[in-house]
């Protein structure tokens, strides 16, 4: 995999030279700006003309990369392209002008201007800006990227992230990846391997070959390494694998089983279930002494556990009180404080990266829900439901979430979806084939 | 540990023939096949060599189930689980490994939980009827690897199962 980098320019202000109305009363005008919370969100109108190619040679990377552009914003469900036909006007240069008046007669609400330019050395430059077309405004200061040819979808991402922060004020997450478990073969026979894509199903890759199971990779907070559960040696053990050496180890010699993996925010230590004798509590492991510490001593399932973004709690799962329900504790000791008291099963919980929702999963009446409630265990919302939904995870502004689903029956198997935190714009993750546990990665430097 | 065991490929592959065909017997060799096509062959049950790992699996029963979310060993579970010990303390040069499994109902790390306190409750059982405690090791699946796949109790109850699987001979 390449780690090229891409470089980062603001581009310097400059007039806007557009064909101004000039009876345009600019005090009644809202600025375009979307807030995300409840409620239904009508999506804004996006022009967004073909990009410039500044030479022919750039010419099909100006065209991938704003498609990569309008596929990121578009599939939020906030904003919705106008159809090429529907313009009435063309972006024939980068500075201007632009005829704002035609932007708005199709109504517009943002226009989105991009160009490429050849380096000429395997690399391009991107630009972009973005107006808000009835203040007749531009929005930020606009960005240049100057980065390998060969990353133009990452290149992509990037304008889409900034655009989409430009806004609705929140952080971005186009420019991540998802790993996840890539599933074939019989229901009662599964091939499972390791894979890793972009979060829109690019750039697929295999990380494991399928001869024994893996289960639940996820993240560490630098986005270098994956932890996950691996059966190589026989017995469920967590291994930490390096994403550009590609090599992997097992994060502590136990004697017991060890699975449910997480990372704690400063990517030091690692939370995870240690069974012995049967009994499975949770610990935390020191990664550079290999030291663990233990962190639960119930006679029950305490599993599933994940720190808090400040690392100063720890949320996890427990059946402590017979079925299983989510706890809160402080790291480092305290009695834990049961969290979730609706009807049913509660387990999975996740933190979120902005830390205002624990998301879970629900099991309840013979379905499964993933759902979202707040560290107190308030607010609970349920934001999907199905025969087997489960293993929520975080986009890394904690406005979008993904899970998989399963479906009955031998013939059944799961896909990944994704949702934003408020239930909206469920939509299935593209996969080739089967695949189950995402875990979405930090946003990529 | 890690080398599945003859009995264990054995029954992987009458399982994967699919639960419905019930004639499971007949499927594990040396029945004589008629000549004729069509028609409906007959023949005796195999005759394992009772110290053989495959009528531990297939005489002795080699799995006990277990009831919605529960570890405890049941009347017939624990019925079967006195032959496998009476078995095994003919048979003491045969170390075991104890699968744990659940259900589909449940998240996959409580199941493999589950799996884990399941395998447990058979060897404390097992260990409690004398068999030494260093010739079992447990292992938990979980959900992953369900021997039935439809999505309802008829399928569920057969998943929420011990298995105890035969190991190679410690000694020659």
């Amino acid at each position: 995999m390449k780690h090229n980098r891409i470089t980062v320019v603001a581009l310097a202000t400059f007039a806007i030279a557009s064909i101004s109305n000039p009876t345009h009363a600019q005090t009644s005008v809202e600025p375009l700006r979307i807030e995300i919370r409840q409620g239904v969100i009508t999506p804004v109108p996006l022009a967004i003309p073909a990009f410039i190619a500044e030479s022919p040679q750039v010419g099909e990377h100006a065209q991938n990369i704003r498609d990569v552009v309008v596929a990121d914003l578009t599939g939020t469900g906030l904003f919705r392209e106008l159809p090429k036909e529907a313009h009435i006007s063309t972006v024939d240069s980068f500075n201007g002008p632009f005829n704002f008046l035609n932007w708005k007669a199709i109504n517009a609400e943002g226009l989105i201007v991009g160009a490429v330019g050849d380096n000429g050395d395997g690399r391009v430059t991107v630009k972009y800006r973005l107006f808000d077309v009835f203040s007749e405004a531009a929005m930020g200061n606009g960005i240049q990227f100057i980065a390998d040819a060969d990353d133009w979808r990452r290149i992509g991402h990037k304008i889409a992230d900034s655009i989409y922060s430009e806004i609705t004020g929140e952080k971005p997450y186009f420019d991540t990846s998802v790993a996840f478990i890539s599933e074939s073969g019989p229901k009662s026979n599964r091939v499972k391997r390791l894979a890793i894509m972009d979060h829109d199903g690019a750039n697929l890759e295999y990380l494991t070959g399928g001869k024994e199971i893996v289960l639940a990779p996820r993240f560490s907070p630098d986005g270098g390494r994956l932890i996950y559960t691996s059966y190589e040696t026989g017995v469920p053990r967590v291994q930490v694998l390096d994403l550009k050496t590609r090599q992997h180890s097992a994060i502590i010699e136990s004697a017991g089983m060890t699975f449910a993996p997480r990372f704690s925010p400063d990517g030091s230590k690692v939370l995870m279930s240690i069974t012995l004798e049967g009994n499975t509590d949770i610990y935390e492991v020191e990664i550079s002494t290999r030291r663990a510490r233990r962190l639960t001593r119930s006679v029950a399932i305490d599993t599933a556990p994940s720190y808090s973004p400040d690392g100063k709690w720890i949320v996890f799962e427990s059946d402590r009180s017979l079925k299983p329900q989510i706890y809160v504790m402080r790291n480092g000791g305290g009695e834990p404080r049961r969290i979730s008291f609706g009807q049913g099963r509660y387990g999975t919980p996740v933190w979120s990266p902005s830390g205002d929702y624990i998301a879970f999963t629900k099991q309840n009446d013979g379905r499964f829900h993933v759902g979202v409630m707040r560290a107190d265990g308030s607010s609970e919302r349920i934001l999907s439901s199905s025969f087997l939904d489960e293993g929520p995870t975080w986009a890394p502004n904690g406005r979008v979430l993904m899970f998989f689903r399963e479906t009955p029956g031998s013939e059944g198997g799961p896909v990944m979806i994704s949702v934003d935190v408020y239930g909206r714009n469920l939509r299935r993750v593209p996969t080739p084939g089967f695949a189950s546990d995402p875990a979405w990665s930090p946003l990529r430097k | 540990m890690r080398a599945r065991t003859i009995a264990g490929v054995l029954l992987a592959s009458v399982l994967l023939a699919g639960c419905t065909n019930n004639d499971l017997f007949g499927l594990a060799g040396n029945t004589a096949k008629s000549a004729n096509s069509g028609g409906i062959d007959q023949s005796a049950l195999p005759n394992y060599e009772q110290d053989s790992p495959e009528y531990f699996a297939y005489q002795v029963g080699d799995r006990v189930f277990f009831l919605v979310d529960q570890s405890t060993i049941t009347e017939e579970a624990s019925a079967t689980l006195r032959q496998q010990a009476e078995w095994l303390n003919a048979n003491s040069d045969y170390t075991i490994t104890v699968e744990g499994h659940a259900d589909e109902q449940g998240t996959r790390e409580y199941n493999l939980a589950l799996g884990a306190r399941r395998a447990a409750a058979v060897k404390d059982f097992l260990v409690g009827v004398g068999i030494a405690t260093h010739r079992i090791s447990t292992v938990t699946y979980g959900k992953e690897r369900p021997v039935a796949a439809c999505s309802d109790e008829s399928c569920w109850s057969q998943n929420r199962r011990s298995v105890t699987l035969i190991n190679s001979e410690l000694t020659g």
